[in-house]
């Protein structure tokens, strides 16, 4: 480490901070100002000026949009975002009983996509251009344009219908053996594999081409060294870089899917929640587990960024 | 990518000094893919070949959704549309080419009709996001290095924000009419649109030819307009290609969630979702409107990866 990379790194995560300050911002004016008058909303049209009044001040509506703001903020970051309208429970409760749930899945998916993903990456990536690369290209290219709940259901269609290895459901709270962990835990990490998978692969066997098209290679090949030994030994540390970027990036893509995996399996996780709070227009909720979801993201694309400035050997050895 | 496998069809595995020469596709600089109308008959139909057996099977199956959407309603028998009447989830029969849904309606007008839906709302929203955000790209480049970055800075705010999570926010905040749904979509990929209109109008800006304009004495409105634009709009109509897909995606998925177009109107997505219980006999009317949105995206992926004389490049994030 040295002082080149600590700027870098302090910048980035200074940079994550500010964009996180000013996505609590859009979500807030998206959720509490711009729909309109909450309290007006709930008692409907021909409510009296007294119910309203009482009912804006209960809700905290009677000070200004900037001061709610700041109390919501300070809520936030207190670990204490408010009331759900709709269960009449703390929201933090709520999600402190779904999120170890929703951490299990995504840390479950990653212990087995990230492996399979560099694998086929870096294969297809030496192998380019053979019948292996294009089978693999196609299908992650098949796999990336279409919607994840397409490739959920066809999961669903060929395990847990046609083979019968599987149950599709998932329910998290009966499960006593570690078999019944797998079996429930199976069919999400399936499907959101598959689509994570396909767009590690991808960026994973850009990354490493790129490295293999630089001019160094062609010096180690004709110096004699064996295509395994050219590839571990001198295309890979140059591509940890980019490649790590790439896992962290499409890790991020967890958060895009887990959200669509956990509906269609009705896992007891935190999409499944936020959902259910969108759909019931539940306004504390739906803060809550965006700015969970948008700090999580971020990390994760900083985490990308970091792993980009760390590994890069022209910053290391300044 | 697969301008290079192609030409490296049949290499062995370790004929690697081969695949040296091959050039490297995503570096090979993006030319305007004939959008020049062309003069005459021969032209045209040079034009056409250009985009290869896959590129043709892709504009073959878009046209398709596009007529489909267009006059379907129009075309089909009354009869069929009505509601009711039939078994329900019943196979696929002369009477019903695609079977019948949760209702016993008939499969194949549900699809067609969806296809107003699916392609019609995504079409206009990504017309806007692409025209919002090429004019503001075009303002960025043009003027002032004060405009240029405040725009840049918010807008790489909203980049902050998973697209998912967007438009659940959105939903929860302002309901789900289609209005609604074209506004989301389009707020959403406005950013993405924006960044690269902006790295191609800023090299624009940066030729002699713009600089002579500026020395002239024409506005900032006809550099806009009449210098810049021209150059392109080519690699942004192939955006617009992409940009697409992903509207298609999120939609679909919003629907399938529930929370996108609303019943009794149905687009591709809320098909799957309303008919997902004829999933574990595999029945027709929960793979049909599947298979028609992945038809649909892969149709977009082919036709904007064999566009004539366009390096398919690698396509990024969102």
């Amino acid at each position: 480490m040295n002082r080149v990379i600590v700027t870098l790194l302090a910048q980035r995560i200074a940079l994550a901070l500010l964009s996180l300050l000013a996505v609590s911002l859009v979500v807030f004016a998206i959720t509490a100002v711009l729909p309109g008058d909450a309290a007006q909303e709930q008692l409907g049209q021909d409510a009296t000026p007294e119910a309203l009044t009482a009912l804006r001040a209960q809700m905290g509506l009677d000070v200004p949009a900037p001061q709610r703001y700041l109390r919501w903020l300070v809520g936030m970051v207190k670990g204490d975002p408010g009331t759900s309208t709709t269960t009449q429970m703390p929201v933090g409760s709520l999600i402190a009983s779904r999120l170890p749930n929703s951490l299990l899945l995504a840390a479950v998916t990653a212990l087995f996509s990230v492996p399979i993903a560099l694998t086929l990456g870096i294969s297809s990536a030496v192998w380019r251009g053979s019948w292996f690369d294009r089978l693999a290209s196609t299908a992650a290219v098949a796999v990336v344009s279409v919607p994840e709940f397409l490739v959920a259901t066809l999961a669903v269609l060929v395990f847990a219908v046609k083979l019968r290895w599987l149950p599709a459901l998932s329910y998290v709270n009966d499960i006593e053996s570690l078999g019944q962990l797998l079996r429930a835990f199976a069919m999400p990490v399936l499907s959101l594999c598959c689509v994570i998978v396909a767009q590690m692969m991808r960026m994973t066997r850009a990354a490493v081409i790129d490295q293999l098209e630089a001019p160094y290679i062609e010096m180690v090949k004709l110096k004699g060294a064996s295509p395994l030994r050219t590839v571990l030994a001198h295309a890979l540390p140059n591509a940890i870089g980019p490649i790590a970027n790439a896992v962290a990036f499409s890790l991020s893509y967890l958060l895009g899917g887990v959200i669509i995996i956990e509906t269609i399996f009705n896992y007891p996780g935190i999409a499944k929640l936020m959902v259910d709070g969108v759909s019931q227009r539940d306004m504390p909720l739906v803060q809550t587990c965006a700015m969970i979801f948008c700090a999580g993201y971020l990390f994760l694309v900083t985490l990308a960024d970091v792993c980009g400035i760390v590994a890069n050997p022209r910053l290391r050895h300044r | 990518m697969y301008a290079a496998s192609s030409q490296t069809r049949g290499c062995g595995i370790g004929d690697m000094r081969h695949m040296e020469t091959i050039p490297t596709s995503p570096t090979e600089v993006t030319s305007v893919p004939g959008l020049a109308p062309a003069p005459g008959r021969p032209a045209r139909r040079a034009w056409l070949a250009g985009f290869g057996v896959s590129g043709l099977i892709g504009l073959a199956v878009l046209v398709l959704w596009l007529l489909a959407a267009l006059f379907g309603p129009v075309l089909l028998p009354q009869g069929r549309s009505a509601a009711g009447g039939g078994a329900v989830f019943a196979p696929i029969s002369a009477a019903h080419w695609l079977g019948t849904d949760y209702l016993g309606r008939d499969m194949l007008a549900r699809v067609i009709d969806g296809a107003r839906y699916t392609v019609g709302v995504a079409l206009v929203a990504t017309l806007l996001a692409s025209g919002i955000g090429t004019l503001l790209a075009l303002l960025a480049a043009a003027s002032g290095r004060w405009i240029d970055a405040t725009l840049s800075r918010s807008l790489d705010t909203l980049t902050a924000i998973p697209s998912k999570m967007f438009a659940l926010i959105m939903v929860a905040g302002f309901g789900s009419s289609v209005a609604m749904l074209v506004a989301t979509a389009a707020f959403i990929y406005v950013p993405g649109a924006y960044r690269i209109a902006r790295s191609l109008a800023v090299n624009i800006n940066a030729l002699d030819y713009v600089t002579v304009a500026r020395t002239r004495g024409e506005g900032t409105l006809y550099v806009m307009l009449r210098e810049i634009l021209p150059n392109i709009i080519g690699p942004m109509l192939a955006d617009l290609g992409l940009r697409f897909v992903y509207v298609v995606l999120l939609l679909a998925s919003l629907s399938f969630l529930g929370l996108g177009i609303q019943p009794p109107a149905a687009d591709w997505g809320s098909l799957v979702r309303e008919n997902v219980g004829a999933l574990a006999d595999g029945g027709a009317s929960v793979i049909a409107p599947a298979l028609a949105i992945a038809s649909l995206t892969i149709a977009v992926n082919l036709v904007i990866d064999n566009l004539p004389g366009r390096a398919a490049r690698e396509r990024g994030a969102r």
